[in-house]
């Protein structure tokens, strides 16, 4: 028998890139990887969001639970509390770059006006 | 199916063979998502761009020039400047992407099982007969077709089926199941085509000519199950495939081929039934008229030739053919503006046969309506993914 054909690792990677130029369609080409980002994830999110359903599903067809007792379930105090922190966290990361910008635009000011008192010092 | 389906289907519904490749929860969820943003894109998105067309980029356009665009060509620089078609095309290039990569990833991690079931139906058959030694043309090696990493016949590994299973187990993807369970539409579209229009035929001999992993060649070799077939591409991994699939599915008077359509080993006047689908826009300039003078000299008398294409450009707005050629400009579809602003009938009369043995024509899609629903992805239109295709033809006297 001849001998296997050597694997090239690059060929068995999933996210190969076709041959040939990728075309960017916006006139900054960081919009359209902006966009392919998010759609890569909105594509993630509606994996885990079928995974729960098919979950949901199992349990109720075994009958540990029925699907209708999720929407009827309420938060005791506690949970109210520790839900409302992670979604606080949850959102607080997904717009982070927003706060950089304004941490950047406070520190700015913050700059401005360490000068404007280096200046009327200075003044006689 | 009892109750009305919404969206397209999914993934656990396409038709099963015995090389289809299996799928984990997820990566049929990522499927499932991705059908779901193609039709979105295609019936909710892109509608917009005719819009944008209308009140932005035509008045614009005309403020300039003092006229409507009489051209692709010179309307595109000006949509191209459009958000809407901007940002239109962009998620239309990232779900190309995704669907490749989703496929791919799907079939890699079981590469050895699926080539084993190939080969097992493969193995020592005479119905599949490969060239190691042929040449892939240079119209299939310069890009990478429609965004396939590897196009169509790179190997991964030996006796490889990997990029034929990639295309199968996502294509419903991009068509939202309008093909049918089988991908196999184009093929039951011609079907239909014979049944009207040349009911009388009794093929003894077909000949498929680049019929890839053989989905539209299958329908034709149920309709005539007392013909030989042969179905002709380049690439190893589509006919090893191809040949495992029909032949799982009980269709064995397919012969697959790996030859080059540009010069075949079969004598003249040897098939009676002469059929290509989406082939055309995957070739070049210079072998188009080698092949069709292929076509007329292994024609019988009395032959018919039927080709499934893409609709050319001729007499059509330069909005309508901008959007047809989208394909052309940003999905490696390098011949296909080309080919589209050509006139089939004088290629085919340049190779060699009578204008009035010469016809174009129109394929009605037959959508399994069991499978999938007409939500509007065509919106009535030959787009090439299920509702109706251009098609062209030629005959030869008895």
């Amino acid at each position: 028998m001849a001998q296997a054909k050597a694997r090239d690792p690059k060929l068995l990677d999933p996210a190969l890139k076709a041959k040939g130029r990728r075309p960017y369609f916006h006139h900054d080409p960081a919009v359209d990887k902006v966009l392919a980002i998010a759609m890569a994830l909105a594509a993630e999110l509606s994996v885990t969001r079928e995974r729960l359903d098919t979950v949901e599903r199992i349990l109720a067809a075994k009958g540990v639970m029925r699907q209708d007792e999720i929407d009827a379930w309420r938060p005791d105090d506690d949970a109210k509390n520790a839900r409302a922190a992670l979604r606080n966290d949850y959102v607080r990361r997904v717009l982070r770059i927003i706060q950089q910008e304004l941490d950047d635009l406070e520190q700015m000011k913050a700059e401005d006006e360490y000068q404007r008192v280096v200046r009327e010092l200075s003044e006689g | 199916m009892a109750k009305e389906m919404v969206g397209p289907p999914p993934w656990t519904d396409v038709g099963r063979h015995g090389v289809f490749p299996d799928g984990t929860h997820d990566e049929i969820a990522r499927f499932n998502f991705l059908a779901s943003l193609n039709v979105h894109i295609q019936t909710k998105v892109f509608p917009g761009n005719r819009l944008a067309y209308e009140k932005r980029v035509l008045p614009r356009f005309q403020a300039e020039h003092g006229r409507e665009p009489q051209t692709r060509h010179e309307l595109r620089p000006y949509m191209e400047d459009d958000g809407y078609w901007q940002t239109w095309s962009s998620l239309r290039r990232s779900y190309m992407e995704m669907r490749q990569e989703n496929g791919r990833a799907m079939v890699l991690r079981q590469i050895d099982e699926l080539n084993a079931k190939a080969r097992a139906l493969n193995e020592g058959d005479p119905n599949l007969e490969l060239d190691p030694d042929l040449e892939v043309p240079r119209y299939l090696t310069g890009v990478d077709t429609h965004c396939m990493p590897g196009s169509y016949y790179t190997e991964v590994t030996d006796d490889d089926v990997s990029a034929a299973a990639n295309y199968d187990c996502g294509i419903f993807a991009t068509t939202g199941g309008l093909l049918g369970r089988y991908n196999d539409g184009g093929g039951r579209a011609m079907v239909a085509w014979i049944r009207a229009n040349a009911p009388d035929l009794r093929p003894t001999r077909i000949l498929d000519m680049g019929c890839g992993l053989g989905h539209n060649t299958v329908p034709l070799a149920k309709l005539f199950p007392e013909a030989e077939i042969i179905a002709l591409d380049v690439a190893a991994p589509m006919l090893r495939y191809g040949h495992a699939t029909a032949k799982s599915m009980g269709v064995t008077n397919i012969r697959f081929i790996q030859e080059n359509c540009e010069r075949t080993r079969f004598p003249d006047g040897h098939f009676d039934l002469i059929v290509t689908a989406q082939f055309w826009h995957e070739t070049s300039r210079k072998a188009l008229p080698a092949l069709l003078r292929e076509i007329h000299r292994l024609m019988a008398p009395g032959g018919l030739h039927l080709s499934l294409e893409q609709p050319h450009y001729r007499g059509m707005p330069a909005y309508d053919a901008l959007i047809r050629d989208w394909d052309a400009h940003y999905n490696n579809e390098p011949f296909w503006t080309t080919l589209h602003d050509m006139n089939m009938v004088d290629e085919m009369v340049k190779a060699g046969f009578r204008p009035e043995d010469c016809f174009e024509t129109t394929f009605v899609g037959q959508i399994e309506r069991d499978f999938a629903k007409d939500d509007g992805m065509d919106g009535g239109k030959d787009f090439g993914r299920g509702g109706q295709w251009y098609g062209f033809g030629s005959r030869k006297a008895a």
